[in-house]
């Protein structure tokens, strides 16, 4: 299994009353709750983390991008990428991802990640996502035209990075004369692509065509909603007539190691809170704006919208598999465990998340990678 | 005489509009939230005039054409709905979304036009006069900031919610969302060419407006110098159900003139 280490770089030292009191950190919680000194500090800080996961062993580090929010600070994971691609030696990058529909300009993407992939001498992993509703709001870009721009601009960028240029693209959204990109991409043909969902019928038919094999990314939910779609995913592949290959298969998971199982809660307890219950919230209208996703998708959310949109304690989320919080010992046997059942190739983990502390974020990080990671590198 | 329901295929698109009343056409161009029911003011203008209430492409009971992706669709095809139906001299009245739909067909073509009311019409922008962000509120919110009198949104609401009127509003959203997100509400280029409206216009708006606020009313009796300007007090996004009476009267004069 390939091991990734996956952050957000939320805003920790956000004023969590301030973020209760909006109801969201995402779109309308004003910046002058941002204090760009304390912003300097968690960059790096971050930053620091990241090229620290490929000291301990990690395979793959893993940026994303978030609009205007104190959930996570990249609105460009382009920057924090690149920064990483200078400063890393081995390990992959990925980019998961980059929000293609919010893009006039898609061929940018193609231009910036090749660029990467460039200079880090292939290590790009590429992600490709819609953006989340929020999004949307943020960007303003119309999101009843979110999947049709994705997948144009998908298209624009797969065949800007194999197809000789200059060729002309004539498409709905995106219409460019000259494609021609300089440079190319170092992987032949292109980067591995990623793609990161909250889970939905579209996205995996879409995602294990045998035209694209694209590895689909379960992020952040209960594990039995990470069973179902992963399990649909493979039975999706089976349905196109090909077997999944465990590679395309990824989950994406807060986890926390701690010393034993009682003091990693008790260290986790309010950071993880804070994160599930101050820094993920935003109201239904913001989370699945029109047209996002399909009118049955979001009376489906509409019905569960008690259960999706109240608070969730460390108890409620580790009963869900929303959550892996341990010993080493414990934390491997959820893992391997999980493994078993549904053979992910990547784990992504997660291993700061809302207002963890770096001390605490560290020391976490080394009892994964010693205590952790190894057996579950060997599950193949 | 009461409201009967029609369908009439027109570029494609399956169209129900509902009709009553003898005297010139008048065709309303519903808002955001459709036109689901008969409204007390439409029977009102029904005594007056042939009334026409279509549910536009992508609302209510009509189909959801491929080809609606922005405001001038909506604008050609309801030329086309003007031109199937033999509707000539017709009085356009639309309300809000209807409003900036009755502009646009204008500016286009008024040969089949006698006359427009605009009440309280999207379309254009106004500085200092931003929009509430209907698609952040909350359907109870959105109800509440419709009116000034607050009995009007505690009527609304006490109407119970059936899977099917969910259905109705999820689409009617869904087709707003499409025509209206970007550029929120109006049209960027309409103002250049408001000029070519050559026809009576009226501007409906009330003063307690919290979805357009009333400063765009005057930004657009600007633009259309020539135009009625009415300002209701005490009014909300809605003259048409808050001062239904005062409303109905002022169309009457209006058009019947």
């Amino acid at each position: 299994m390939q091991i990734v280490l996956f952050h957000l770089m939320p805003y920790a030292d956000l004023d969590l009353a301030a973020g209760r009191k909006n109801g969201t950190v995402w779109v309308t919680l004003p910046n002058r709750n941002f204090d760009p000194e304390r912003g300097h500090k968690l960059y790096n800080r971050y930053l620091d983390e990241l090229e620290y996961g490929e000291e301990l062993g990690w395979d793959v580090v893993a940026v994303n991008e978030h609009h205007q929010t104190a959930y996570g600070l990249m609105p460009s994971p382009i920057v924090t990428a690149s920064a990483l691609a200078r400063r890393t030696k081995r390990v992959k990058i990925a980019i998961l991802g980059s929000a293609l529909p919010l893009r006039t300009h898609p061929l940018m993407v193609a231009e910036e990640h090749a660029m990467i992939d460039v200079i880090s001498g292939g290590r790009l992993i590429t992600g490709f996502v819609r953006g989340i509703g929020a999004e949307y709001h943020t960007f303003g870009v119309n999101p009843t035209f979110s999947h049709d721009r994705f997948h144009e601009a998908h298209d624009l960028i797969v065949r800007a990075w194999t197809e000789p240029g200059p060729f002309a693209f004539h498409g709905h959204h995106y219409n460019f004369q000259y494609v021609n990109l300089w440079p190319r991409p170092y992987q032949k043909p292109h980067p591995p692509i990623w793609i990161p969902s909250q889970g939905s019928k579209e996205t995996i038919d879409w995602a294990s065509h045998p035209d694209r094999r694209y590895t689909y990314l379960q992020t952040f939910s209960p594990v039995k909603v990470v069973q179902r779609y992963l399990k649909s995913y493979r039975d999706t592949c089976a349905g196109y007539g090909y077997q999944c290959e465990d590679r395309q298969l990824g989950w994406a998971v807060p986890v926390y190691v701690g010393d034993t199982d009682a003091s990693a809660r008790a260290e986790a307890k309010p950071h993880f809170e804070a994160f599930r219950n101050v820094f993920v919230r935003m109201p239904l209208e913001m989370l699945l704006p029109p047209g996002y996703t399909s009118r049955e998708s979001l009376k489906n959310v509409m019905k569960a919208k008690a259960q999706m949109f109240g608070d969730v304690s460390i108890e409620q989320a580790l009963e869900l598999g929303l959550f892996v919080c341990g010993s080493a010992e414990t934390v491997t046997k959820a893992f391997e465990g999980y493994w078993r059942e549904m053979r992910f190739g990547n784990l992504l983990v997660l291993c700061q998340f809302g207002t963890l502390p770096a001390d605490l974020t560290r020391a976490s990080m080394e009892r994964f990678a010693r205590s952790v990671m190894p057996r579950l590198k060997a599950l193949k | 005489m009461p409201f009967t329901d029609h369908v009439v295929e027109i570029d494609g698109c399956r169209t129900h509009y509902r009709r009553a009343g003898k005297g010139a056409p008048l065709v309303f161009l519903h808002g955001a939230s459709g036109a689901p029911v008969v409204l007390p003011f439409m029977e009102k203008l029904a005594t007056r005039f042939d009334v026409l209430v279509p549910d536009h492409p992508g609302y209510g009971q009509s189909d959801e054409p491929e080809w609606l992706e922005n405001i001038h669709d909506v604008a050609y095809f309801y030329l086309d709905f003007l031109g199937a139906l033999r509707l000539d001299k017709a009085v356009i009245v639309g309300s809000s979304m209807g409003g900036w739909m009755a502009m646009e067909m204008a500016v286009r073509n008024t040969s089949r036009i006698a006359s427009l009311v605009l009440v309280s019409p999207a379309g254009i922008r106004a500085d200092g006069a931003e929009p509430a962000d209907i698609f952040l509120l909350s359907p109870e919110d959105t109800v509440r900031c419709l009116f000034h009198d607050p009995k009007f949104a505690e009527a609304r609401l006490a109407i119970p919610e059936t899977p099917e009127s969910i259905d109705l509003s999820l689409k009617n959203r869904h087709t707003t969302a499409r025509l209206a997100w970007e550029p929120r509400l109006h049209d960027p280029m309409l103002p250049k060419w408001l000029h070519r409206i050559d026809v009576p216009v009226s501007i409906v708006w009330g003063a307690q407006d919290r979805i357009l606020p009333v400063g765009i009313a005057h930004e657009l009796k600007r633009l259309l110098p020539k135009a009625e300007l009415k300002i209701y007090e005490g009014c909300g996004h809605l003259p048409q159900v808050e001062k239904m009476e005062e409303f109905c009267e002022l169309v009457t004069r209006f058009a019947g003139r």
